[in-house]
């Protein structure tokens, strides 16, 4: 906001001339409201792993208890109640849907962006009108459906089923990346003789891979985060972390350390991944609709 | 799902049509040909996954069909309709969800306009504040439940009475007393940094030399962000809305870990998943599907109409 100081006085009536001690103190006074309100925001995910590292009888406490007796108890509590098979299922249905989505989405991108054909539109409007529709909406004849094939439980059916939400969400972002590609560059591949793979695998993609990975990394977070489907569809053998940890809520005993390491645990991949990669993350959020 | 595609425009007109000189290029048939064989594995793979099921949805909606009677299915024409319209539960659900989505889509649009404002301009860790800030939205929503649910909103020990209570308001029994407020404080933590990052790339995009001429003009903040900053962010808001409510609107996981739909909590996707798979109705649930789809669609609509009168006349 300093360009606002260089610009000319042009005109008399601006008469409250603002010192540039008290607009310094203003600027800290709204940095301070602002960081305030950052904290307030992080403070249930702060709050969390701290109390992962406490002893469950210092974690549920009034007044709160602000220094425990750090300890690693519960992360190796929880690894005893076998938190590991659950972490295997949940990375294996986000990876297997994300390789999944991004093998359909791609050439579908591609095709609607870089290839233009008639009714470009329709396809998109169709893509997004499926992202819009309710997972309720076709739950029962799913739900029937794997029943009757002996599919319930099943890792490579959830698999499947993210597929089905992830894909719109894909194809919208990859397009938003593809459609920046140059018409100059694809054409001169083509006339170079350049086949289709040619132009897709050496041309193109190694131009929109930082979105293709974007919308890997949005689809990977869905996925991984998703209860409604993993909760009705799985129960043992398939189960994946969310309806996982809901288990650790016990009606009779203390439980909220336990609870906070296996929620720390479980959170922390996508976290992790979405700190590093924020910058495209909002791209994909608004579906490629924002630059 | 012809009516979706009316609010769908505004995400269209934000990145524009086809650039004249992509269509301009011959589409030669072998082209056409070419794209629509990239094309067809992921539209039949959407079909499959989503149409199909909806119009099977459809049909068992007209179906008689309770699991726990096998032999007793058949055609009921619209009877399931009745019972849902004539139940009392479908009406406390519509409000329950209408509620609970209005609520945080409003909330998470006044504290990510709010944020988005405060993050874009310079200031010392603006970047690590940025990054704590979109956590909430990374984080597991089983886990943001739980969390919410037994170490913030908890009556004796819970961290939000503890911080009430140092500015000496008396401890709420949340979970128990005030349930919708506990689901839509969730959503709304985890809602805000949608809105925020969808804003701020708002923000970030306005023109400067617009700003420092309105300046130069004369015009305070306050003038400058009512009549040029609000203006340039109504689309980025439409969008940030439209896809906040049609994921807020279908919400099941706070209900389902918090509240199990008790006190004024039971959204339409909570009440099917309750009828299909406590009561096994599945004629009257897949009615409750059809309806559930019928309302995002108003919904949606309704959001973003609401949102342009709003715009038009602010600005008029």
């Amino acid at each position: 906001m300093t360009s606002a100081t260089l610009a000319p006085p042009a005109r008399p009536r601006r008469v409250r001339p603002v010192g540039r001690a008290q607009r310094r103190v203003r600027a800290s006074a709204i940095t301070l409201i602002t960081w305030g309100l950052v904290v307030l925001f992080f403070f249930p995910v702060a709050w969390m792993v701290l109390t992962a590292f406490k002893p469950e009888r210092q974690a549920a406490t009034s007044p709160p208890t602000f220094l425990a007796d750090w300890t690693l108890d519960q992360f190796a509590a929880v690894f005893n109640r076998d938190m590991a098979p659950y972490l295997i299922n949940s990375l294996t249905a986000s990876i297997a849907s994300t390789v999944l989505v991004l093998l359909l989405a791609i050439p579908a991108a591609y095709a609607l962006s870089i290839r233009p054909i008639v009714r470009v539109r329709d396809a998109l409007f169709f893509f997004i009108s499926t992202r819009f529709m309710p997972v309720a909406a076709g739950i029962i004849p799913v739900y029937l459906l794997l029943q009757g094939l002996g599919l319930l439980d099943n890792i490579s059916a959830l698999s499947i089923l993210y597929v089905g939400i992830n894909l719109p969400i894909a194809v919208w972002m990859m397009r938003s990346f593809f459609s920046e590609v140059p018409v100059e560059i694809v054409e001169a591949a083509q006339i170079d003789g350049a086949r289709l793979h040619t132009e897709l695998f050496r041309v193109v993609l190694p131009i929109v891979l930082p979105g293709v990975a974007a919308a890997g990394l949005i689809c990977f977070i869905f996925a991984w985060n998703e209860y409604f489907l993993a909760n009705l569809l799985t129960s043992t053998a398939a189960r994946t972390t969310p309806p996982f940890l809901t288990s650790f809520v016990d009606g009779r005993g203390l439980f909220l350390s336990v609870l906070s390491a296996a929620s720390s645990i479980a959170v922390l991949p996508v976290v992790i991944a979405g700190w590093i990669a924020q910058k495209q993350l909002v791209r994909g959020l608004a579906m490629g609709a924002i630059k | 799902m012809t009516t979706i595609i009316e609010p769908v425009e505004a995400i269209a007109d934000v990145e524009g049509d086809v650039p004249p000189e992509r269509l301009a290029r011959p589409a030669t048939r072998k082209g056409i040909g070419v794209s629509r064989a990239l094309l067809w594995p992921a539209l039949a793979t959407s079909l499959v996954l989503t149409q199909i099921p909806f119009l099977v949805t459809i049909y068992y909606s007209l179906q008689e069909w309770n699991l726990l009677k096998p032999g007793d299915q058949h055609f009921a024409w619209f009877q399931n309709y009745v019972t849902v319209f004539s139940n009392g539960s479908f009406v406390s659900s519509l409000v329950a969800t209408v509620l609970i989505t209005g609520s945080a889509v409003i909330l998470s649009t006044l504290f990510g306009l709010l944020l988005a404002v405060l993050l874009d301009r310079r200031f010392r860790g603006r970047a690590l504040a940025r990054t704590l800030l979109i956590t909430p939205f990374l984080i597991m929503p089983a886990a943001a439940a739980l969390i919410w649910k037994w170490s913030m909103f908890e009556a004796t020990s819970g961290m939000v009475n503890w911080l009430i209570g140092l500015v000496g308001i008396p401890p709420v029994a949340w979970n128990t007393d005030a349930p919708v407020v506990t689901v839509i404080g969730v959503l709304t933590w985890q809602y805000t940094p949608f809105f925020m990052l969808i804003l701020l790339a708002g923000l970030q995009s306005q023109s400067r030399d617009v700003l420092e001429a309105s300046s130069v003009d004369g015009a305070g903040p306050a003038r400058q962000f009512a009549l040029i900053t609000l203006p340039h962010l109504r689309q980025y808001i439409e969008i940030a809305v439209l896809l906040g409510s049609i994921q807020l609107v279908q919400v099941f996981d706070p209900v389902a870990i918090m509240t199990r739909g008790s006190g004024g909590t039971k959204t339409l996707s909570y009440l099917l998943y309750e009828r299909a798979f406590v009561g096994l109705e599945v004629g009257e649930a897949a009615a409750y599907g059809v309806v559930t789809v019928i309302v995002t669609i108003v919904i949606a609509t309704v959001a973003l109409r609401t949102l342009f009168k709003i715009f038009t006349e602010g600005t008029r």
